[in-house]
C-alpha cells in the first residue's frame, strides 16, 4: 500500500517534470504574445542534443545545458519568422515541429552509426532522492523544474520584466509607445521558451531514460501546450496542469500493475480523457492573452 | 521594384520559391555533413520517376495526405485548427476495419457501408471537438491532441483484442475482400489477368505490383467538392466569414457555434475518408499496433499549408510530399544519407511558406538601401 | 521662423509617405513654450502622423525636429520620453487587465537591482503627482472598470510620471462628455501654468477656440497656415481646414411621424461580465422619425444594441418590431423581421476586409433569394447587385467589384455598407456612430442619406457618442446614462447644455415626450 503511494508520487513527478519545463516556456512565450505550438520540436532537439553531448563529453550536466541551448536555437527560428517577418505563428510552429524531430533523427543517424536510437549516456543526471527499498526515487530535474516554476512565477508577478511581458501579450502597441522594444522583448521570450523546452526534452533523455529514441519525445510538447492553455496562461496553473497529467499517468502505471480487469490500452487513455473531462468541468471561456498570435507591426495603420 | 514585389506576393510564386528554398537548404545540410547534394537529388529523382511502379506508388500514397490536407484546409478556412486529423484518420481506420471484418455483404453494398462507417467515425470525432469548442469554449487544439491519443490507444486496444487480433502479428485480421477498393484486384491475380499484363510492361509494373485503386481519383474529386462547398454554397460562405471575422458573422445572422460544429464535422469526415480508403484500398487491409503516430494527419497539416490557399493546391502538395517521403527511403538505401533529410526539407518548406512576408520584406530592405545610396 | 529656444518644438520640412501615398509634404511647425497649441485637420489629413513622428513612433522620410532650439533625433518613443515628450493617443494605450498604477509605471518602473518593483515607493510617487496636478483617480482600480474620462487621466498621469515637458493629446475630446471636456481644458491650463507645453490634435473647432492659443492647420498633408486662435471663428477655421465653404450642419426639415414601428419596453440587460448595464429601459420609434440616443461610451449602449439585434439576451422586458416580439431570439430572426444595422466599427462587424467588395455585399443576404437558391450562391446576381450599389452610392473606384474591401477608403467602404443595409429595405435602421472616422465630405453624405431615408417614412435609431451629430440629425433626442434613459427632448427643444449635464449624470426635471 505504502509503496504504491510512494510510487504514484514518484511517477507523478517523473512524468510532470519535462512537461513543466516546456509549459513554463510556453507560458512565457504566449504571455508575450507569440503562440508557440513548436514546443514539441524544441523538446525533441533538446532531448537529442542533451544525449549527444552527454555521450561524447561524459558530462550529463553539460548535455543538459546544451539541450537547452539547442532548444533556444530552434526557437530563434520561430522568433525570426513570427516577429521579424510577421509570419503566421501557427504555421511557423508546425514547421518547427517538423524540423526539430527531423534534425534530431538526421543527426542521430550521422553521429550514432546510422541508428535513430542513440547509445546510452555513460552517466545520467543524479537522483535527488533514491530509496530503493520502497522503490522511491526522485530526479534532480524535479527540483530544477520546481525552481524554474517558482522563479518564473516570481518574475511574472513581481518584477518589471514580468509586468512588461504581460503587457506585451495584451497590448504591444502600448508597450511600444512607452519606449520598450516590442521586438527585442519578444525575441527574448521566444528564445527563453525554447531553452526551457530544450531542458524539458533533455530531462527526459538524461534523467528518466538514458538515450534518445524516436519515441522519447512523442507528444509531450503538445501536452505541455495543453497545460499552458489549461493553466490559463499562468505559471502556477500550468504547473498544476502538468502535475495533474503526471498523476493520471502514474495512475495508469500503478493501476496497470494491479490485477484490474481494465486492459492496459484502455487504461492508457485515462490521462487524455481526464484532461478533457477536467476542461469541460473547470475551464470556461479561455482567457488567452489578447494580442496572442497577432503579428505586431510597428507603425501599422 | 514594385512589379517584382507584386510577383513575389503572389501565393503561387512564393510557394514555389519556398519549395526551391527547401531543396536548397537540404542541399546545404547534406553538403555540410559530407554528402554530394547533386547525387542525392538525382537518387531521389530516380526513386520516384524511374519506374511506373514508383510513380504509381507515390500517387497511391499521396491520396490519404491529400484528403487529410483537405480536412485541415477546410478547417483553416473556417478559422479552426484541425490538429486532430491524425486522430480522425485513426478512428476511421478502426471503424472501417471492424465493420469490414464483421459485416459480410455483397461488394456493392459492403464497400460503401464500411467506408461510410469510417467517414462517420472521423466526422463524429471532428464534430466532438467542434462541439466542445462551441459549447464550452475549449480550445480545439487541446481537445484534438487528446483525441489523437485516445484514438491511438483505441487502435492498439482493437489490434490486441481477442476478437480481432490475428495471431502472430501486431495487427488485426484483414477485412473481407468484398470490402476492397483496389481496382482489378481479382482480375490482376487471375490467370488471364496475369497473361494480359505480362504483355504490357507498363501496366504490369503500375497495376500488378501496386495497390492500384480509385483512391487518388476520389481525393481529386474531394478537392473539387471542398472548393464547391467553400465557394459556391451559402454554408461555405458562412464558414469563411466565421473563419475570418467571428464578430461580423455573429452580427450578420450567422450562428457561429453551429458553423463550428458543422465545419469540424466536414473536416473530420474528410480525414475519415482518408482512413477508410487506406484500409479498403492499400496494404494489408487492417490496422495494427501503433507505437507512434504514422503522421497521415500531421502530414496533412503540411499539405494544407503549402496548398497556396486553394483546395486544388492540396493535390500538388500531397503529391510532392508523398514523392519526397518515398524518395527519402531510397536515398538512405542508396547513398546512406539519412532519410530524415526529407522531414527537414518539408519543415523548411513549411517554414518559408509561413514567411510569406519574407521576400517582399527583403525586397523592401534592398530597395531602401539602394535609394539611400543614390 | 528662426530656430530658437523659445520654442518647445520646431519641425522643419517633414516628409512622410506610406507606400506611394504622400501623407506629409514639407510640413513646418512651431510650438511656443508654455502654450496650448492645436493642430487642426480632417481625418486623414496627416496630423496624427506628424505627431507620431514627433513622438518617434514613425520616422520621417526627410526633415528635422528641434526641441528648445536644439536639433533632436527622435528615432523611437524611448528617445522621445527621454527628450521630455509624452503622448496620449486617441485609442488609449492602456492594458485593460492591469490596475491604474501598473499602467502608469509600465516601462519606467523603479526597481531594486534584481528588477523587483517597489510598489509602495511607486504609489507614493504617483500620489504626489496626482496632488500636484489635481488629477484624482483610484490607483488600484483596473482599467476596464473605470470611465473613459478617467482612462484619459491615467494616460496624462503616465506622461507626467515620466517627467515630460511637452504633452501631445490626440483627439482628446472625441469620447468625453461636455463636462469632462471642461475638466480636460482645466487640466491643460494647469499643465501650462506649471510650465508644460501642450499640443492637441483635433478636428473639433469649438474646443480649439475655447482652449488653444495657436492653431496649425493641415490639409491633405500640407501645412496651410498657423493662426492665432483669438483672431478666428469656428466658421473661418472650418473653411481653412476643408479648403472650401462648408455648412457646419446638414439641412433638415421637420418630419411627419407615422405610427409606432419599434418599441423597447422595460428591458434590462447584463453585460458579458454579468453587470446589469441596461436597466428598465423603454422607448418607441415612429415611422419617419430619427430617434437619437446620446451618451458617453460605456453607459449601456453596447448591450442595448446587442439586445436589439439579438446577439445578447434580455433579462426582462420586451423588444417589438411592428408589434412582433423579437427579444431573445436570434440575430437572423431580427434581420428577417426588418431590422438592419450600420455598425460603428465596420471593420469588426460590418465587412470582411479580406473578401472582395462583391463578396461583402451579400454578408447578410447570402441566404435570401435571388442571392442564393437551395443553398447554392448565385454569383452573377451578386455581381449585378454590387454594380448597382457602386453606381447608386457613387463608390470610387468604379471598377472595384473584384477588389479587396481593404483597398477602398473608409468613406467608400462606409457608403457600400450603408447601401447594403438600406437595400434590405428595413423598417428600422440602426445607425451606430455612422460617421466615425470619415472626412467632412463623407460625413455630410451619410447624414443626408439618413435624413432622406427618414423622409421616406423609415424609422431610424441613431446612437452616437458625438452629441453634435445627434443634435444635427435626430428628431427626438434621448440621453442614456448608466443604463437608463434620463431625458428625452424633441430636436426643437433640445438644449445642448442640459443634455451635456444629463450625459454626465446630472439631474433633469422636465421631460418631454
Amino acid at each position: 500500500m505504502f509503496s504504491s503511494i510512494f510510487m504514484t508520487f514518484a511517477i507523478t513527478l517523473m512524468y510532470s517534470t519535462p512537461l513543466a519545463f516546456a509549459a513554463i516556456g510556453g507560458v512565457i512565450c504566449e504571455r508575450s504574445g507569440i503562440v508557440n505550438i513548436g514546443l514539441e520540436g524544441m523538446m525533441s532537439i533538446g532531448a537529442f542534443t542533451g544525449v549527444a553531448v552527454g555521450y561524447y563529453t561524459g558530462s550529463p550536466w553539460l548535455g543538459f545545458l546544451c539541450g537547452g541551448l539547442a532548444g533556444g536555437l530552434l526557437a530563434l527560428l520561430h522568433a525570426v519568422a513570427s516577429i521579424t517577418f510577421m509570419a503566421d505563428q501557427t504555421v511557423s510552429g508546425i514547421a518547427i515541429n517538423l524540423i526539430g524531430p527531423g534534425l534530431s533523427l538526421f543527426l542521430s543517424r550521422l553521429l550514432f552509426h546510422g541508428a535513430t536510437t542513440t547509445l546510452p549516456v555513460p552517466k545520467k543526471l543524479p537522483k535527488l532522492i533514491n530509496i530503493s527499498s520502497v522503490n522511491f526515487n526522485v530526479d534532480i530535474t524535479v527540483l530544477l523544474a520546481l525552481i524554474v516554476v517558482i522563479t518564473a512565477w516570481f518574475i511574472m508577478r513581481r518584477t518589471k520584466w514580468g509586468l512588461r511581458i504581460r503587457a506585451l501579450g495584451e497590448h504591444p502597441a502600448a508597450v511600444d509607445t512607452l519606449g520598450v522594444s516590442v521586438y527585442r522583448s519578444r525575441y527574448a521570450c521566444v528564445i527563453l521558451s525554447g531553452i526551457l523546452a530544450g531542458f524539458g526534452g533533455a530531462s527526459v533523455t538524461l534523467a528518466i531514460i538514458s538515450q534518445f529514441t524516436p519515441t522519447a519525445i512523442s507528444g509531450q510538447g503538445f501536452i505541455a501546450l495543453a497545460a499552458v492553455i489549461f493553466g490559463k496562461w499562468r505559471c502556477s496553473g500550468a504547473y498544476l496542469a502538468c502535475l495533474l497529467f503526471g498523476f493520471a499517468q502514474a495512475l495508469v502505471v500503478v493501476l496497470g500493475g494491479g490485477n484490474l480487469i481494465i486492459p492496459s490500452d484502455i487504461l492508457a487513455m485515462l490521462p487524455y480523457i481526464l484532461t478533457i473531462v477536467v476542461l469541460i468541468l473547470f475551464v470556461g471561456n479561455s482567457s488567452a492573452p489578447k494580442a496572442s498570435g497577432k503579428p505586431y507591426q510597428k507603425g501599422s495603420r | 521594384m514594385k512589379k517584382l514585389d507584386n510577383i513575389l506576393k503572389n501565393p503561387l510564386v512564393s510557394t514555389v520559391l519556398a519549395i526551391i528554398l527547401g531543396f536548397m537548404v537540404a542541399s546545404v545540410i547534406l553538403l555540410a555533413v559530407g554528402y554530394k547534394p547533386g547525387q542525392c537529388l538525382a537518387v531521389m529523382f530516380n526513386a520516384v520517376f524511374s519506374r511506373p511502379k514508383f510513380i504509381m506508388n507515390v500517387i497511391i500514397k499521396s491520396s490519404p495526405i491529400i484528403l487529410t490536407g483537405l480536412s485541415v484546409f477546410f478547417a483553416f478556412k473556417s478559422g479552426l485548427f484541425n490538429i486532430g486529423a491524425e486522430g480522425q484518420y485513426i478512428a476511421s481506420t478502426i471503424v472501417t476495419t471492424i465493420l469490414g471484418i464483421i459485416l459480410d455483404l455483397p461488394p456493392l453494398i459492403q464497400v460503401p457501408v464500411i467506408v461510410l462507417g469510417g467517414v462517420l467515425a472521423g466526422a463524429l470525432l471532428g464534430a466532438a471537438v467542434g462541439f466542445l469548442k462551441a459549447k464550452f469554449g475549449i480550445n480545439e487544439v487541446i481537445t484534438s491532441i487528446m483525441f489523437n491519443w485516445i484514438a491511438l490507444y483505441l487502435c492498439n486496444y482493437v489490434s490486441n483484442s481477442e476478437r480481432f487480433h490475428r495471431p502472430e502479428s501486431d495487427g488485426t485480421f484483414s477485412i473481407r475482400d468484398s470490402g476492397f477498393t483496389n481496382l482489378f484486384y481479382n482480375w490482376k491475380f487471375s490467370k488471364e489477368g496475369r497473361e494480359y499484363l505480362k504483355n504490357n510492361q507498363f501496366l504490369n509494373d503500375a497495376v500488378l505490383k501496386t495497390d492500384f485503386s480509385l483512391n487518388f481519383i476520389i481525393a481529386v474529386i474531394m478537392a473539387f467538392v471542398v472548393w464547391l462547398i467553400l465557394y459556391k454554397t451559402v454554408k461555405g460562405y458562412e464558414f469563411r466569414v466565421s473563419g475570418i471575422n467571428v464578430d461580423a458573422a455573429r452580427n450578420n445572422g450567422m450562428c457561429v457555434e453551429r458553423n463550428i460544429v458543422y465545419s469540424m464535422l466536414i473536416a473530420g469526415a474528410l480525414s475519415g475518408l482518408a482512413g477508410a480508403l487506406t484500409v479498403t484500398g492499400t496494404g494489408s487491409h487492417n490496422i495494427h499496433v501503433l507505437a507512434i503516430f504514422e503522421n497521415n494527419g500531421f502530414n496533412g497539416m503540411s499539405v494544407a499549408l503549402i496548398a497556396g490557399g486553394t483546395p486544388f493546391g492540396c493535390i500538388f502538395a500531397g503529391l510532392l510530399f508523398s514523392g519526397l517521403i518515398y524518395a527519402g527511403q531510397s536515398l538512405q538505401f542508396k547513398t546512406g544519407a539519412p532519410s530524415e533529410i526529407v522531414n527537414i526539407m518539408i519543415g523548411v518548406i513549411v517554414f518559408f511558406v509561413a514567411l510569406t512576408q519574407f521576400m517582399p520584406t527583403l525586397v523592401d530592405m534592398i530597395s531602401k538601401r539602394r535609394n539611400k545610396d543614390v | 521662423m528662426e530656430i530658437s529656444k523659445d520654442y518647445a518644438v520646431q519641425m522643419r520640412g517633414i516628409m512622410k509617405s506610406f507606400g506611394d501615398f504622400k501623407v506629409l509634404d514639407d510640413v513646418n511647425l512651431d510650438v511656443k513654450k508654455g502654450t496650448i497649441h492645436a493642430i487642426l485637420g480632417e481625418n486623414g489629413a496627416g496630423k496624427s502622423t506628424l505627431m507620431n513622428i514627433l513622438y518617434g513612433l514613425y520616422t520621417a522620410d526627410a526633415g528635422e525636429i528641434y526641441l528648445n532650439g536644439e536639433v533632436a533625433d527622435i528615432k523611437n518613443p524611448h528617445l522621445a520620453i527621454n527628450n521630455g515628450i509624452g503622448m496620449v493617443h486617441q485609442h488609449f494605450m492602456l492594458i485593460d487587465k492591469f490596475t491604474v498604477l501598473q499602467n502608469i509605471i509600465l516601462g519606467s518602473e523603479n526597481t531594486n537591482k534584481f528588477g523587483v518593483i517597489d510598489m509602495k515607493k511607486e504609489k507614493k510617487r504617483v500620489i504626489e503627482i496626482i496632488k500636484e496636478y489635481n488629477l484624482k483617480v483610484d490607483l488600484s482600480s483596473r482599467i476596464r472598470n473605470i470611465s473613459v474620462g478617467m482612462q484619459q487621466r491615467v494616460e496624462i498621469l503616465k506622461a507626467l510620471y515620466r517627467g515630460v515637458d511637452i504633452l501631445i493629446l490626440d483627439e482628446p475630446t472625441a469620447v468625453l462628455t461636455p463636462m469632462e471636456i471642461d475638466d480636460l481644458i482645466d487640466i491643460m491650463r494647469d499643465l501650462v501654468k506649471n510650465g508644460k507645453t501642450v499640443i492637441i490634435i483635433t478636428h473639433k473647432l469649438k474646443e480649439i477656440i475655447r482652449s488653444s492659443n495657436e492653431c496649425a492647420i493641415i490639409r491633405k498633408g500640407k501645412l496651410i497656415g498657423s493662426v492665432k486662435v483669438e483672431d478666428e471663428t469656428e466658421q473661418s477655421l472650418a473653411e481653412k481646414m476643408v479648403g472650401r465653404k462648408v455648412r457646419l450642419s446638414v439641412e433638415r426639415t421637420p418630419s411627419d411621424f407615422g405610427k409606432d414601428v419599434f418599441e423597447v419596453n422595460d428591458i434590462s440587460v447584463r453585460s458579458i461580465r454579468g453587470i446589469q448595464t441596461v436597466k428598465n429601459l423603454s422607448f418607441k420609434i415612429r415611422q419617419g422619425e430619427i430617434f437619437g440616443i446620446a451618451g458617453v461610451e460605456g453607459n449601456g449602449q453596447k448591450e442595448l444594441i446587442e439586445a436589439i439585434i439579438g446577439i445578447r439576451n434580455v433579462e426582462s422586458g420586451k423588444i417589438k418590431i411592428n408589434g412582433k416580439e423579437i427579444q431573445n431570439t436570434s440575430n437572423l430572426n431580427v434581420l428577417n423581421n426588418g431590422i438592419s444595422i450600420i455598425h460603428d466599427d465596420r471593420h469588426k462587424y460590418g465587412c470582411i476586409l479580406d473578401f472582395t467588395v462583391s463578396e461583402n455585399m451579400i454578408l447578410n443576404k447570402c441566404r435570401q433569394k435571388p442571392f442564393s437558391k437551395n443553398g447554392l450562391l448565385n454569383d452573377s446576381v451578386r455581381d449585378k447587385f454590387t454594380d448597382e450599389l457602386i453606381e447608386k452610392y457613387d463608390v470610387r473606384p468604379k471598377n472595384c467589384k473584384n477588389m479587396r474591401m481593404a483597398s477602398l477608403s473608409g468613406g467608400n467602404q462606409q457608403k457600400l455598407v450603408i447601401g447594403r443595409e438600406i437595400s434590405n429595405n428595413p423598417d428600422l435602421l440602426i445607425a451606430v456612430q455612422p460617421t466615425r472616422g470619415l472626412d467632412v465630405g463623407a460625413i455630410e453624405y451619410v447624414r443626408k442619406t439618413l435624413i432622406d431615408l427618414r423622409d421616406k417614412g423609415k424609422a431610424i435609431l441613431l446612437i452616437s457618442l458625438e452629441l453634435d451629430e445627434i443634435l444635427d440629425v435626430a428628431d427626438t433626442i434621448s440621453v442614456i446614462y448608466n443604463g437608463e434613459i434620463v431625458g428625452t427632448f424633441s430636436n426643437e427643444t433640445a438644449d445642448e447644455n442640459k443634455i451635456g449635464l444629463l450625459m454626465a449624470g446630472g439631474k433633469n426635471n422636465e421631460k418631454i415626450g
